[in-house]
């Protein structure tokens, strides 16, 4: 067993911690971290309430390790908003009733602002297709394609 | 849940990694990690020592060289989706890409962990048939190329040495009047294939089928070559009753078990209807 000196940035701030080898990056956000707004949801890897951004490309960090992210970036659901204002995808969510309960949000989010990195101007089709590894049991997904079409919209200016 | 504790080391050469593996026989290689980890969680695996290869440089890439297309085996699903190359040239490779879980696990799964996980559900493999690809691998005794039809031996076993790690998948490069197309048939978005076909043609200057290769995923305990299929089609017009013909041999050829994603005979009859679907969509983009 080994356990490894880790420096991960973590919504722009820099973060020590002595890890072992086998602690998943989920459970480094919210145990060590403290920050509980990625959820886990399944044993799988079949949810995405997990979803984070690692090196700006959204992930399931229910499967991959923390010290798989040393020297790396991670943005989490706390990390987006600027200066206090929301981030465009929270608003959306907000403004469009994108959630019901509210656990597969974070993660539908942190999909969405990797998917619109990709793609700023996605057809509805393609909402729906860049957000299929994240499971909504609440909304049935109506909502959550027009929070990211907000979303969309918004960030084009 | 929780993995079982193991040694982890992240080496900054490949020669550091093989050398890593030779040292250690109960080692596993940690790419993409999204077979592994999950198997980990459930503690169906348990690898006293993970080699992270992600540091690796120079083992993601996508080109044509040689009359071939060469791609790193570090290589993620994502680009491969994303690579205009191959949805252009190589629709059947951009259309296997496509339905490999989702797309966030395809930001971190890679192509060489596709083919050496071995998993008979994986999809990357029926398609390599298909296209009669190779692979390459580096182990303690230096590099070797091999065919894609010498590489599966069982569910989760391939030909690699312990030490060995694949570096490159090489796919002949694209002739025109050839194309080649994925039908995968999932229970959901990200599910494996409760049968998937792949298939690669080529048509001659007077019309009919000069190559084919059909590969069957998740049917059997490795990926399948459906050669008398292959065979039912080459030199002959692919009209509609060659298709079928060839579709029926393909049916046969797979080793369907029973289980939770459908009987026997269900995947069979799957294999031949995605059979018929791939080869005319196959022919269609061969035409265009």
């Amino acid at each position: 067993m080994s356990t490894h000196h880790i420096n991960v940035t973590v919504n722009g701030a820099v973060k020590e911690a002595e890890v072992e080898s086998r602690l998943l990056l989920v459970h480094f956000i919210r145990e060590d971290l403290n920050l509980t707004g990625t959820h886990i949801g399944c044993d799988t890897t079949s949810c995405g309430a997990c979803t984070v951004l690692f090196n700006g490309k959204p992930v399931k960090s229910c499967t991959v390790f923390a010290v798989q992210a040393d020297g790396g970036e991670v943005t989490t659901v706390e990390g987006l908003p600027t200066n206090g204002k929301l981030h465009p995808i929270q608003e959306g969510f907000t403004e469009m009733h994108g959630l019901q309960c509210g656990f597969c949000t974070p993660g539908m989010m942190l999909s969405a602002v990797g998917l619109l990195q990709q793609n700023p101007d996605p057809t509805e089709e393609e909402i729906r297709w860049g957000l299929s590894g994240n499971l909504c049991r609440c909304t049935g997904y109506v909502n959550i394609v027009k929070a990211v079409q907000y979303a969309a919209e918004k960030m084009k200016g | 849940m929780i993995p079982p504790a193991f040694d982890y080391a992240v080496p900054k050469t490949l020669n550091d990694a093989v050398a890593l593996l030779g040292q250690n026989p109960e080692a596993k290689v940690l790419a993409g990690g999204h077979s592994l980890i999950p198997m980990m969680k459930f503690r169906l695996a348990s690898p006293p020592l993970l080699v992270d290869i992600n540091r690796l440089e120079g083992l993601a890439y996508i080109r044509e060289e040689d009359g071939w297309l060469k791609i790193g085996a570090l290589t993620r699903e994502a680009d491969l989706d994303g690579s205009d190359l191959i949805r252009q040239k190589y629709p059947l490779l951009a259309d296997t890409a496509r339905t490999i879980a989702d797309p966030l696990v395809r930001n971190m799964a890679t192509v060489g962990g596709n083919l050496a996980h071995a998993d008979p559900a994986n999809d990357h493999p029926a398609t390599m048939l298909a296209y009669g690809a190779q692979v390459v691998a580096t182990g303690s005794g230096g590099e070797r190329t091999i065919p894609i039809g010498q590489f599966f031996e069982g569910p989760f076993q391939t030909v690699l040495a312990h030490d060995e790690i694949l570096t490159e998948i090489r796919i002949p490069a694209a002739k025109s009047n050839s194309g080649g197309a994925y039908f995968k048939l999932e229970r959901k978005v990200g599910d494996f294939a409760t049968a998937a076909v792949a298939a690669q043609i080529t048509i001659g200057a007077t019309g009919k089928c000069e190559d084919a290769g059909i590969g069957l995923t998740n049917v059997g305990l490795t990926p399948i070559k459906a050669t008398k299929a292959e065979e039912a089609l080459k030199g002959k017009p692919l009209d509609d009753a060659t298709i079928r013909q060839a579709a029926q041999l393909a049916s046969e050829a797979a080793e369907p078990v029973g289980d939770q994603r459908g009987s026997e005979d269900y995947k069979r009859a799957l294999v031949k209807t995605l059979t018929v679907r791939a080869l005319r969509k196959a022919l269609e983009r061969a035409k265009s």
